[in-house]
């Protein structure tokens, strides 16, 4: 360990297939962001981009990750905030780089100013962007043979539970973010996700007037009795099945009378990182499950 | 109480609760509505040729929501009326005294400490809240205004500051806890979306009391707009006059405010439009204010619904849309009228 750490800073090999030592520029969404040395002080302020890195074995080059980063356990956890960004508290870190998914406050300006190379990977719009940024992390810390492993494993594993199931049933779903019943339309990353299978997105019709993450109305939700319900509220929220069959009018709801409904884990359904093909299969899972559409 | 204009906000109410019924995301046949609405009665036997869940859409989605926006609605309106009267004030709302801003805190804290489903226990809090808040605004204003006689013009100052202070600590909360924002935030933005028979039913004893007790005190609120010392000379008591509509209207702020979130402008809007088309005495202005802010909300969430749907907009958007230029406008009318 010792003797690795020594030559980290010499410009040999840092450790594992680290690059270690040369200057790598990186196209990020703040431009083309360049960093002197392979980073021994890695700054995340985004959960997604905290899995990533321990992913593609940057795990020990993090040393501090915002509050929400509760993945893995190992991460070291602080009370640095990704909404509420503090340059001062982040620079306390003395970071190398700085990895975030939201330029919050001018943060990325403030960090700029002092000199602290910062990695802007806003959330992804479709797949190929996950697996860029994904790339763009393992180029940035050394690990950019990891991270093509990590996207090729990533890929494949999606494409072969797409594969099993049987595609096209003409299900209809319906995918909850909270209570208020705020969901996402086909034309979000989530929504592309469940395009893989075939499925029909209920929420398509508010598109046009409320933007990708409508605010549905209940009568029109039971109205449209779809035959799948996927709750990504489950930690939020505290929903389930069965809260869901207590609903006001849902009782009769095809996906409540056909277990129809699926608890899915909060964080698996918002981060577009390496455990996306977890998600991926929890859909499929469902889809395999539900009886045709008729 | 003359009956002409009671008879015109009665058809306005019915032919807004009316639309409210048959206009929906869901899109239900207008007749099988009717049909399955008079199903409901007894003795009537029907057949709407809607399916069961169609059924469960009208009567357990629609029909709530559209009683729910006339009580609070009626409530709201009818509350402003109220403040406007104990203050002798036009812009007097039921926001001013600190019920909003302690309903806001209250519901607040509830989303953030639960850890379960905060749907019924997000309104018992707000309900705590709106009344801890008019009592505390209420407390510091008698404290503060023990010595002089302008009572009035100290509360609403003490209102001010106590609802600065909630507000201050509900953002505080707020911002600890970035998780629940999106549920916060929807209920500042108000609305009568969630609303089912266990609300209605949970808020609507509290709802009858309020209006039982401020439909008694209207012809009282007129003999205190003539001055106070003319009221003591005829034998009333205008601070426990004042003290009791106070109560009430707060009750009635909580009411809807429990059950709905924050819905701004209903208080200020509806009074003044009554006041200009039926004149300004209380006997007249408290009841019709209950029935013009339930057509006026009633409206405004069909409004809501409708616009962007199967989308939604919050109430609270659609009702500041219409409420925050007109409140100007009833500033400068006043303002002409009060300035010496």
């Amino acid at each position: 360990m010792t003797l690795a750490a020594g030559c980290g800073s010499g410009g040999g090999e840092g450790g594992g297939d680290a690059a270690g030592g040369g200057a790598v520029t990186v196209q990020a969404a703040n431009g083309a962001v360049t960093i002197p040395a392979t980073p021994k002080r890695i700054v995340s302020l985004s959960p997604t981009h905290t899995e990533t890195l321990f992913a593609i074995g940057a795990g020990s080059q993090v040393v501090a990750v915002d509050e929400y980063s509760d993945h893995p356990a190992n991460a070291p956890k602080t009370k640095l905030s990704g909404f509420k960004p503090n340059a001062e508290a982040i620079i306390g870190h003395k970071p190398d780089l700085v990895v975030l998914s939201d330029d919050m406050n001018g943060i990325v300006k403030a960090l700029e100013k002092v000199k602290v190379p910062v990695l802007l990977e806003p959330s992804a719009a479709k797949l190929d962007d996950a697996y860029d940024e994904i790339m763009d992390l393992g180029t940035a810390t050394g690990h950019a043979e990891q991270a093509r492993k990590l996207t090729d494993d990533m890929r494949a594993r999606i494409q072969r539970t797409v594969a099993a199931s049987s595609k096209g049933k003409g299900l209809t779903y319906y995918h909850e973010l909270d209570n208020q019943l705020h969901t996402v339309t086909s034309s979000t990353f989530i929504g592309q996700v469940y395009g893989l299978f075939g499925l029909q997105n209920i929420a398509d019709k508010a598109e046009k007037a409320s933007g990708g993450y409508p605010q549905l109305s209940r009568e029109f939700l039971v109205k449209s009795d779809p035959d799948l319900v996927f709750l990504a509220d489950t930690k939020c929220c505290a929903q389930n099945a069965a809260a869901v069959a207590a609903r006001p009018g849902w009782q009769n709801l095809t996906a409540v009378k056909k277990d129809g409904v699926i608890e899915l884990d909060d964080d698996l359904a918002s981060r577009w990182g390496p455990r996306l093909p977890e998600f991926v299969q929890a859909i499929g899972d469902a889809v395999q499950k539900a009886p045709a559409a008729q | 109480m003359r009956p002409l204009p009671l008879a015109a906000a009665l058809a306005l109410l019915a032919a807004t609760s009316a639309a409210g019924l048959l206009i929906g995301a869901a899109d239900l046949p207008a007749g099988a509505v009717l049909t399955a609405m008079l199903d409901r009665l007894p003795f009537v036997e029907l057949h709407s040729g809607l399916s069961a869940i169609e059924r469960n859409v009208l009567f357990e989605l629609r029909l709530p929501r559209v009683l729910m926006a006339a009580l609070v609605g009626g409530m709201l309106a009818m509350a402003g009326a109220g403040y406007q009267g104990v203050f002798r004030n036009p812009l007097a709302d039921p926001y001013l005294l600190g019920a909003a801003a302690g309903a806001g805190v209250g519901a607040t804290l509830v989303i953030v400490v639960t850890p379960g489903d905060p749907t019924y226990t997000v309104p018992l809090a707000a309900f705590a809240g709106a009344l801890g808040g008019v009592l505390l605004a209420y407390a510091l204003g008698s404290m503060a205004g023990s010595g002089g006689g302008s009572g009035a013009a100290v509360l609403v100052l003490a209102g001010v500051a106590v609802s600065s202070f909630l507000a201050a600590v509900q953002t505080f909360v707020q911002q600890a806890r970035t998780d629940e924002l999106q549920q916060i935030y929807a209920w500042i933005l108000g609305g009568v979306g969630s609303a089912d028979w266990r609300q209605l039913a949970m808020v609507a004893p509290y709802a009858l009391v309020s209006t039982v007790v401020l439909l008694l005190h209207g012809r009282l609120l007129d003999v205190l707009a003539v001055g106070d010392e003319e009221a003591s000379s005829l034998g009333l008591s205008a601070t426990r006059v004042r003290l009791v509509v106070l109560v009430t209207a707060s009750l009635a702020t909580a009411c809807a405010v429990a059950v709905s979130g924050l819905i701004g402008f209903v208080g200020i809007v509806v009074p003044h439009v009554v006041r200009r088309l039926a004149g300004g005495s209380y006997r007249i202005v408290l009841p019709l204010s209950l029935l013009g802010g339930a057509a006026f909300l009633g409206l405004a969430d069909l409004a809501a619904r409708s616009v962007v749907a199967p989308g939604e907009l919050p109430l609270g958007v659609v009702t500041a849309f219409v409420g925050g230029p007109f409140f100007v406008a009833v500033l400068r009318a006043t303002r002409r009228q009060v300035d010496p």
